[in-house]
């Protein structure tokens, strides 16, 4: 039987993993994809929680953060493929003004 | 114990894969590790017993947005991501930072265990049919909003990755 805290332990090296990528990261799209690794760490904990106390509802919100993640995605996406085509960068460092 | 030593596999997987995003300097390489964090956090749902979480999280995570991300990736043909002052005072200050507070967090976690209910392996509580149950009974009206959000974010894309010349041309006369 594998303990509760295992999981969460797992959960939140998947969350500080997420955290650092975001933080030394310089590539726009590599960001993005630290934000999903965020994402997936907090989602084992709901559902590690959800088999502690049986209840059902635990997975019932990872099928929501799952929608919203799909909906950032696109719209995320959508951004970097804008900001690629008027700055001609996608390193995030050179992206520094809001009007050209 | 067989539990537990899927657990610790699967585990290691995820956790490479995760250190192996932070390492790898394409993003390529960054999204392919992704994509093995992923596949092996479904094997932990099924660990877990959430049947429906897993097989949502193969299709809409590892398939849907990771396809979505590798499809930009060479869309935008990214390559190797240039180093910057910002990004060495980052690694500085991050990887200590990070380093400590995941320790802490698994030297208290670690230290008060409480050991989740016995799922069997093969036991899958997490059907589909009683989720469903659950999404469209008690969780109908959040259900509901997250088709509109959906819609707005389809809306969003379009309208963001549209180029304002062709919108103010308004739609193309010739065929």
């Amino acid at each position: 039987m594998v303990p509760l805290s295992y999981y969460l332990v797992l959960s939140g090296i998947l969350f500080g993993c997420g955290v650092l990528g975001f933080l030394i990261k310089r590539n726009i799209i590599t960001i993005f994809m630290s934000i999903e690794l965020m994402l997936n760490g907090v989602n084992l904990s709901f559902v590690a929680f959800a088999a502690q106390w049986h209840a059902l509802s635990g997975q019932v919100f990872v099928f929501f953060v799952m929608v919203v993640a799909a909906a950032e995605t696109a719209v995320g996406l959508a951004i970097i493929i804008a900001v690629y085509r008027t700055r001609e960068t996608l390193n995030v460092d050179r992206v520094n003004l809001l009007k050209l | 114990m067989l539990h537990l030593i899927l657990f610790l596999f699967f585990g290691a997987i995820c956790v490479a894969g995760a250190v192996n995003l932070l390492v790898q300097s394409h993003p390529i390489n960054s999204a392919l590790s992704l994509i093995a964090v992923m596949a092996s956090l479904a094997a932990e749902y099924l660990l877990l017993g959430a049947e429906f979480v897993a097989a949502v999280q193969v299709i809409v995570y590892a398939g849907a947005i990771m396809v979505l991300f590798l499809i930009t990736i060479m869309l935008l043909n990214a390559g190797k991501e240039e180093r910057s002052k910002g990004s060495r005072v980052a690694t500085l200050v991050g990887v200590p930072g990070v380093t400590i507070g995941a320790v802490l967090v698994a030297w208290t976690l670690i230290g008060r265990r409480s050991t989740t209910h016995s799922v069997t392996i093969g036991a899958l509580w997490g059907a589909p049919n009683n989720i469903a149950r659950l999404l469209f009974h008690d969780f109908l009206l959040p259900f509901e909003v997250t088709s509109v959000l959906i819609l707005i974010a389809i809306m969003g894309a379009v309208v963001l990755v549209s180029r304002p010349e062709a919108v103010a041309r308004g739609p193309r006369k010739d065929g």
